[in-house]
């Protein structure tokens, strides 16, 4: 008899966890919230380090999808609304109110962007010119990035670390991705305009994985961005319209403050809102340090969650690169494909 | 007039808006791998100058990129070009052409 697993979240690491597990034979669900696949890989443009277009990942793993529509049955529009634990397996009803019954259940519910208005004194919803990571990827999709009056931007910030490392906003860890994004951003606004001024205002350059440091060996090297090691205070509009910013450079031990046209935010991630109502429906821990679910260790239990049969995977527990968060969805489903044929 | 003391003090704030990049990109085209510096240290922690002066060779490199040229020529003939900060930088920046380099552009400029 083939198992069943029932896999909560359509993005990257629900999707490459559900391929991994129809090669093995087995039956899955996706249950994804919105009307479509992908999560946050759809509204990229470009991915570190080597500049693949997200689309061309994207396809490839909804191609996947597509070949294996006789073991991958996506639910679309669809959440859990409760979970009974029965002699083998699970008990899953859906808020349109179809019953799954499952042998195991895997969490890719993933992460949300932090939602930079809540640092106010960084102007985001507050002034035009202010965008985050993810509004100027947008922008990046159609090879034009403008002030909002029309004009090309001639000095361009970047601000590392929002709503990362900062306890004012209860999310003390490091976000991880973001430091090479604003490395790859800068490098990619440099390509646009070669004229434009680039600044990234970084606490430390967490350049961890592969190709990293090379980028940032060039983002100096060839294109000449300036780096400035200082966490942004706070934000003011000039009367012309243009920002002014505030720092410390702290590698010269004195204030600074310079004039944007320009400031992009890299808003780090945080826990998606259901994780407090899945740990419980599920009866599966949430880390009280950074919120996000927590795994049995984090070695070789690093896709179980404290509940039989139930896994994780993906940035649902942590912040995670997409090369991260692929490799975590294949590793859950050889944990899941372990537990159900023992 | 009795002197009370009272004077204008130099801003310590460091204006971006008004720092001249042309210095940094005249050294850096004659001298490309003084961009690749990234401020460990390690020159600082090496040089026999920096014992007995305030010459401090990672300072210097990022006082150029901010354009504070006043400190740069007040400090940068401490240097004994004895080039240790070659030998340990870990970026391969060609240190002592920078040096040579700085006090070139300082004299075109009429700085030093």
């Amino acid at each position: 008899m083939e198992d069943t697993i029932v896999i909560l979240g359509g993005g990257p690491a629900g999707m490459e966890a559900a391929l991994s597990l129809a090669g093995r034979g087995h039956k899955v669900y996706i249950v994804e919230k919105t009307g479509s696949l992908g999560g946050h890989l759809s509204r990229w443009d470009r991915l570190f380090p080597q500049q693949e277009p997200a689309q061309d990942i994207l396809e490839e793993l909804l191609n996947g999808i597509r070949k294996a529509d006789d073991k991958i049955e996506v639910i679309y529009n669809a959440q859990v609304q409760s979970v009974k634990r029965r002699m083998r397996g699970l008990e899953v009803m859906l808020s349109n109110q179809q019953l799954l019954l499952v042998d195991a259940l895997l969490v890719c519910c993933g992460f949300e962007l932090f939602r930079a208005e809540r640092k106010e004194e960084y102007g985001y919803g507050i002034y035009e010119n202010v965008l985050t990571s993810a509004d100027l990827e947008d922008r990046f999709k159609n090879r034009k990035v403008l002030c909002s009056d029309g004009r090309v931007p001639e000095r361009v910030a970047f601000v590392h670390c929002v709503g990362s490392r900062d306890e004012k906003v209860d999310h003390t860890y490091c976000s991880k991705v973001c430091c090479v994004t604003a490395v790859k951003q800068a490098c990619e606004i440099k390509e646009l305009y070669p004229q434009t001024e680039v600044f990234n205002l970084y606490m430390d350059l967490r350049m961890f994985d592969r190709y990293f440091e090379q980028m940032y060996h060039k983002a100096q090297s060839q294109y000449g961005v300036h780096f400035v090691r200082g966490r942004l205070s706070e934000v003011s509009e000039t009367a012309d319209g243009k920002l002014q910013i505030k720092t410390e450079d702290t590698l010269l031990g004195r204030p600074m403050k310079l004039t944007v046209d320009m400031l992009v935010l890299m808003t780090g991630m945080q826990a998606c809102a259901q994780t407090g109502e899945l740990s419980e429906k599920l009866d599966i821990k949430v880390s009280p340090s950074d919120h996000f679910f927590e795994t049995k260790d984090l070695f070789l239990k690093g896709n179980y969650a404290h509940a039989k049969g139930v896994f994780l995977a993906g940035a649902c527990t942590g912040p995670k690169s997409l090369p991260d968060t692929l490799q975590d969805a294949r590793s859950a489903a050889e944990s899941i494909h372990r537990y159900l044929t023992d | 007039m009795k002197d009370f003391g009272f004077g204008i003090k130099k801003s310590n704030v460091i204006d971006l808006d008004k720092t001249d990049w042309t210095f940094l990109r005249e050294i850096a085209a004659e001298e490309p791998s003084f961009l690749h510096c990234f401020f460990c240290g390690t020159c600082t922690a090496t040089c026999s100058a920096g014992k007995y002066t305030g010459f401090n060779l990672r300072r210097l490199q990022l006082l150029i990129r901010r354009g504070q040229f006043d400190e740069v020529a007040e400090r940068v003939s401490e240097c004994m070009l004895c080039g240790k900060c070659q030998w340990v930088c870990p970026k391969g920046v060609n240190t002592r052409h920078v040096v040579t380099l700085i006090n070139k552009k300082l004299h075109a400029r009429k700085i030093r």
